[in-house]
């Protein structure tokens, strides 16, 4: 593929959007839809809440109410009313306690349970996206899209949400006690709220893209350590540790900026209602003095008017601190819901489709074209019938597009143009689970995962023995290689494979396609680290037991070649020969050359 | 005397549970912090003592207020401006001072979190950079992700609450010496509700810490579990294993939560434990203060002074609980962190200097090296040898070719010989200097590797092919010439300004291989290892390197891991392993000829072809025969 448009594609192509543009409500509803567990029982729950809270306001209130007309009663303190009411106010204690534990409970279910599901939703969802939108995103972005996005939810889900509800449920209770008191005074208090209400509403955008900002961040404060992580050897190779921690060092302090700054706002959000609050108080004894000489109002009444105030702001200021933490929970929320609702663009068809029976497979492609999102086209016109049982194999320079040609076939990608059939049948239609099970691919560096050796060959066919395991690498002629390691298939192979070399990491790869049986097996340079002699044993191995299989074999080596039934030369995008070995090896043409080329690499000068 | 039995026994509960280790190791993981950032914590502190002042202050105004202005006014039925503007005034004094304690809190406290968390993370990833590959090796990926940020966020994360908490001390003072000033037994009445916290936080903290540390290990697991499957997306996909991806995602998912609901559950009692038992004090306060009014030991205003005091500060002193609530998450952090800093086994460095005058003469001196892996209990274990006894000898600008079957320990060699591991034991020598004297960054300044799998930084192709080194455009180009790459690198949006993507993505696996040569080029290495590194570059490329790097002022000594044969026979000396050992070395018509192993490996692809031809040969003389008969 052309290199200009390989890397235009990564800027254009269909990725994961990083500042997805759904608004708080849309992001909150959605994010509701995701994990409906948040809003199972809710009602029971917020039923609860509402009778703590109901305990929360009682108690202060029979507080004031015991002050003033127990102990202050005229007649002097009233012991037995004091004591009444006490008791009253324990059990509103009690009360509160015993309702907020099971509300807490249930909420920690709930929002774990509902969290765990978005977890596992967008876990999935990520491997279902096309592998070029996968490509579009670094991988420690995408971990934390899992992890620390989901992680920020969960203190708002676990407890803001519900006390918004419960504070609103206070703020009407105490509005009604006002104006119960005085018409007059609540409409004060009204009237001093409302700006502050409507300067709520600004800041929470200002704090909603600080804490989006702070998310990004994240993402690639993680993209940078990860990179020290998996870099490890070429930052050692080339004695560069400075330079990648000043990397680091500059997306860590580019997060911290953003955090700090994200903070600085919302306090400012916050403390805008502390003094409003304040004020308010200010307000109400200034204008309910003027109330109360007026004959408007007694002393009692003001002063409990006052402890009505505090009933109000307390709530509104537990409520911003609330919607702050909201802004950042939807910063979070958003990028898992990107990544959800990012569509996959080479989707499984999945009951719609159809499944194949297993059998030696054909390959058609029909006017195939191709082109990277964004960019000009690297596949032309591709025409190509491949029979089954054949062995094929495709050659070409580095960039003539024939790793193209093997995603398209094991639809890894879609074409642009054009349709690639097998057995009849367009790969758009066939079911995933049919289609991955008769064809597979091994790619040039097949991950291996930090376990045995053993489970990392079953990792296509998980229910295969030791002793199938044990059989495919004697097919494979790789009985000596497995010989060499004292701990057999019970060998560890370290993190991402890299205990071993990576010459047997492309022969593991290779143990696990073939021990998955497919039908058509496409080989994508699956063996350019094998040393030449275990290469021709595995390719042999492979020739003599892929009777009945299709397989289609990338490679620059062309001792492939030589012994393939068929060879396909690509050049430019473009089929240019095909014809077996023999025939092209002299016919003067791409072919001719690379070949000629791949002599004088096996004599020397 | 009887009257502070109760006290005395709830002091030593408190004593008992600051000793409880979670407290205590809390208390002195933010004992560092403080130590760290001690201005911007000075500063959230005093933002917070003025909050918990001015609170106080708050309620005692009011009362003033009240006692002084208001009530006079409604019992004369007058008032004057004058009068409601000082009231005003003062009410609102009081506010604004308070309002500027809390921002000064708040922003002085994000700041020391975000320092201590910033700060850490530099640590951290410094001790990645540092640790030697073979600490890698031992360490899932995941994992050093959720150490770099969870960890270091859920030590600090208890700087957020510590101020209020503090300054909430500061207000419970302030109202103790009113209360005691008042009424010395109220005041102890309504005290005992501070060891009752403390017991009951001693309580939580007990049942606390096993379950967090739970959770954050299970944290690091999900983490660790996301990254490798991440990683492995192509594998996963074109083996179409999503749903067995997906499960093993599930378990590790719902295993935190499990661990999370637990935690909840802990905290889920304790919180309302918190918030009622200060509430109780006000009420045990007014039945008692009812009690002494009517006794005649206090006046009526004097127990709604307290009261009012007391449901002041039920709300804050939750802050207290949050703080207590916190350290346990803050010591399972620090645990993790710290063990990450604590990590021994760096590499050590000398002095010495390797003097950069000519090509490097390199030896291997009886040499092993055996790879760590963990084990899934979590023990480490070594794999066995992959190097064994090594001694080689490579000459000054000469070109030694590699060669041995796969696994043979050509790559462990190539990693040893440029001092990216040290050997167990032997000794590996660059120009006469045993590679753990010299200096730090001394052997990358005069040998370059070019690795099997290459790795891009997520940078621009300048800044992968400088790499740190200071150059000009000019030396650039003309390194990717060598390398063949300025043709596609011309070709790209932004020329040399075109960002690779993450690890090269954005590049052919042929386009990332020429970028990692133009790397070690443009160095104009001493010594040079290619490790398999030009099997996507044609033969005529590689030749054009070497000739390059040959020709330059200073010479070049060139240790080649190859398979092609045109590399290794246009190489001075050849030396062949096989299973960790060198079986011999020699010319390459030397070996060719004495060693029946390497004969048989260099010439697979030719026999391969011989007797296919045969064969073909064969049919053909059969159809020939077939024919004329």
């Amino acid at each position: 593929m052309s290199p200009s448009t390989r890397s235009r594609a990564s800027k254009d192509a269909s990725g994961i959007e990083s500042s997805h543009h759904l608004g708080t409500w849309a992001t909150l509803r959605r994010g509701l839809e995701l994990s409906p567990e948040l809003r199972k029982g809710i009602g029971v729950t917020v039923s609860l809440a509402l009778i703590s809270t109901v305990g929360r306001v009682v108690v202060p209130f029979v507080v004031q109410q015991t002050t003033d007309r127990g102990i202050m009663a005229r007649s002097g303190p009233d012991i037995g009313l004091v004591l009444q009411l006490v008791l009253l106010a324990a059990c509103g204690v009690v009360l509160t306690a015993v309702t907020s534990y099971f509300v807490n409970i249930r909420l920690f279910r709930a929002s774990e349970s509902g969290l765990a599901t978005l977890r596992i939703k967008a876990f999935r969802h990520i491997h279902d996206l096309s592998m070029l939108t996968q490509n579009t995103e670094r991988r420690g972005s995408l971990v934390s899209r899992v992890t620390s996005d989901v992680d920020t939810i969960s203190m708002f889900v676990q407890f803001g949400g519900l006390m918004l509800i419960v504070s609103l449920g206070q703020l009407t209770l105490a509005t009604v006690m006002m104006v119960i008191y005085s018409p007059i005074l609540a409409a004060v208090v009204w009237i001093c709220f409302v700006p502050l209400f409507l300067l709520i509403r600004r800041f929470q955008g200002i704090v909603g893209r600080a804490f989006t900002l702070v998310r990004e961040r994240v993402g690639e404060l993680l993209g940078a350590v990860s990179e020290s992580v998996v870099g490890a050897a070429t930052i050692r190779a080339y004695g560069v540790e400075d330079r990648t921690a000043a990397r680091i060092d500059t997306a860590i302090e580019n997060h911290r900026r953003a955090s700090v700054s994200a903070q600085i706002k919302a306090v400012a959000a916050f403390t805008s209602g502390q003094l409003v609050s304040g004020l308010t108080t200010a307000i109400i004894v200034v204008v309910g003095t003027v109330l109360a000489v007026h004959g408007q109002l007694s002393l009692g009444e003001l002063l409990a008017f006052l402890f009505l105030v505090q009933l109000f702001t307390q709530p509104v200021q537990t409520a911003t601190e609330i919607l702050n933490e909201m802004q950042n929970a939807v910063a979070g929320w958003r990028r898992v819901i990107a990544v959800i609702d990012t569509p996959a663009d080479v989707a499984d068809p999945a009951e719609l489709g159809r499944s194949l029976p297993r059998g030696p497979i054909t390959v058609v492609f029909d006017g195939v074209g191709f082109a990277y999102p964004g960019g000009e086209p690297v596949l032309h016109d591709i025409d190509l019938e491949i029979a089954p049982r054949s062995r094929v194999a495709i050659v070409g320079e580095t960039g003539s597009g024939k790793s193209t040609l093997a995603k398209l076939l094991t639809r890894l990608m879609d074409p642009t143009v054009g349709t690639v059939e097998i057995d009849g049948v367009n790969l758009r239609d066939v079911r995933f689970s049919s289609l991955r099970s008769r064809v597979v691919l091994v790619p040039q560096e097949g991950f291996l995962f930090d376990a045995t050796l053993l489970d990392n060959i079953r990792f296509g066919k998980p229910v295969a023995t030791e002793d199938d395991v044990r059989l495919t690498l004697t097919e494979l002629g790789l009985d000596d290689w497995l010989g060499g390691l004292p701990q057999g298939l019970w060998t560890q192979v370290g993190q991402r494979g890299e205990s071993l070399s990576a010459g047997e990491r492309q022969l593991v790869a290779l143990a696990r396609a073939y021990l998955a049986d497919p039908d058509l097996l496409v080989l994508d340079e699956a063996t350019s680290a094998v040393d030449p002699a275990t290469e021709v044993r595995v390719q042999r191995a492979l020739d003599s037991l892929s009777r009945g299989r299709t397989s289609i074999t990338i490679a620059h080596r062309l001792s492939t070649a030589e012994a393939a039934d068929e060879v396909i030369v690509v050049d430019r995008g473009r089929i240019v020969e095909r014809g077996p070995h023999h025939e092209l090896e002299d016919a003067g043409g791409v072919y001719s050359g690379l070949h000629a080329s791949w002599v004088a690499q096996q004599h020397g000068f | 005397m009887r009257r502070w039995v109760i006290p005395v026994q709830c002091l030593e509960a408190a004593l008992a549970s600051a000793s409880s280790p979670t407290l205590r190791r809390g208390l002195s993981v933010v004992g560092h912090g403080i130590r760290e950032q001690p201005r911007w914590f000075a500063l959230a502190v005093l933002g917070s003592a003025i909050y918990g002042v001015m609170t106080v202050a708050t309620a005692t105004v009011i009362g003033k207020v009240v006692r002084e202005t208001v009530g006079p006014a409604i019992k004369a039925r007058q008032v004057s401006a004058g009068q409601l503007w000082q009231a005003g005034f003062l009410l609102s004094a009081v506010v604004l001072v308070n309002v500027v304690g809390i921002v000064v809190r708040r922003i002085a406290a994000g700041i020391t979190f975000n320092n201590l968390a910033a700060l850490y993370r530099r640590r951290v990833t410094r001790q990645y950079l540092r640790l030697p590959l073979s600490w890698h090796h031992r360490h899932p990926s995941g994992q050093l992700l959720s150490n770099a940020n969870a960890d270091v966020e859920a030590t600090w994360q208890v700087f957020q609450p510590l101020p209020m908490a503090l300054g909430v001390i500061v207000m419970l003072l302030v109202a103790a010496v009113q209360m005691f000033v008042v009424d010395p037994v109220l005041a102890a009445i309504g005290m005992l509700v501070f060891p009752m916290l403390f017991v009951a936080n001693l309580a939580f903290q007990r049942r606390m810490s096993p379950l967090v540390t739970r959770s954050q290990q299970l944290r690091a697991d999900v983490s660790e579990v996301a990254h490798e499957s991440f990683e492995a997306a192509l594998v996963v996909k074109s083996m179409g294993r999503e749903d067995h991806e997906a499960a093993r995602f599930t378990h590790v998912a719902n295993r935190l939560k499990d661990a999370n609901v637990e935690v909840g559950r802990t905290r889920g009692l304790f919180d309302p434990a918190i918030e009622g038992i200060p509430t109780l004090g006000t009420l045990a306060v007014l039945a008692v203060g009812t009690a002494r009014v009517a006794s005649g030991d206090l006046t009526a205003a004097e127990v709604v002074q307290i009261a009012y005091l007391f449901s002041l500060l039920s709300f804050p002193v939750r802050a207290l609980g949050w703080v207590l609530a916190e350290l346990p998450r803050t010591v399972v952090g620090w645990e993790r962190v710290d063990a990450v800093l604590q990590a021994k086994g760096g590499m050590q460095y000398g002095d010495r200097r390797l003097v950069r005058d000519g090509a490097s003469r390199v030896q291997s001196d009886n040499v092993s090296y055996s790879y760590d892996v963990s084990r899934e209990d979590g023990t480490v274990t070594k794999t066995s040898p992959a190097v064994r006894s090594v001694t080689i000898d490579v000459s000054a600008g000469g070109t030694t070719a590699l060669v041995g079957p796969t696994g043979s320990g050509k790559s462990t060699l190539a990693s040893l010989v440029l001092r990216l591991i040290d050997p167990d034991s032997g000794v590996v020598r660059l120009d006469g200097i045993d590679l753990r004297e010299v200096v730090r960054g001394g052997v990358p300044e005069v040998g370059s590797l070019v690795a099997q799998q290459t790795f891009l930084f997520d940078d621009t192709v300048r800044g992968n092919v400088a790499l740190g080194v200071d150059t000009d455009d000019e030396h650039v180009w003309q390194a990717l010439r060598i390398a063949q790459a300025d043709g596609f690198v011309a070709a790209l949006p932004d020329g040399l300004e075109t960002r690779v993507g993450e690890r090269g993505a954005s590049l052919s696996g042929g386009q990332r291989q020429r970028i990692a040569l133009a790397r070690a080029v443009i160095r104009n290495p001493q010594l040079l290892v290619l490790d398999d590194a030009t099997s996507a570059v044609d033969p005529s490329v590689e030749q054009a390197i070497l000739a390059s790097l040959r020709e330059s002022s200073l010479g070049t000594t060139v240790l080649v891991v190859a398979y092609r044969m045109a590399t290794i026979a246009s190489a001075d000396d050849v030396v062949y392993m096989e299973n960790g050992r060198v079986v011999d070395h020699g010319t390459h018509e030397q070996l060719l000829h004495r060693c029946a192993g390497y004969a048989r490996l260099v010439t697979a692809y030719a026999r391969e072809a011989a007797q296919r031809a045969a064969v073909l040969a064969d049919e053909d003389r059969l159809d020939a025969q077939g024919a004329s008969a």
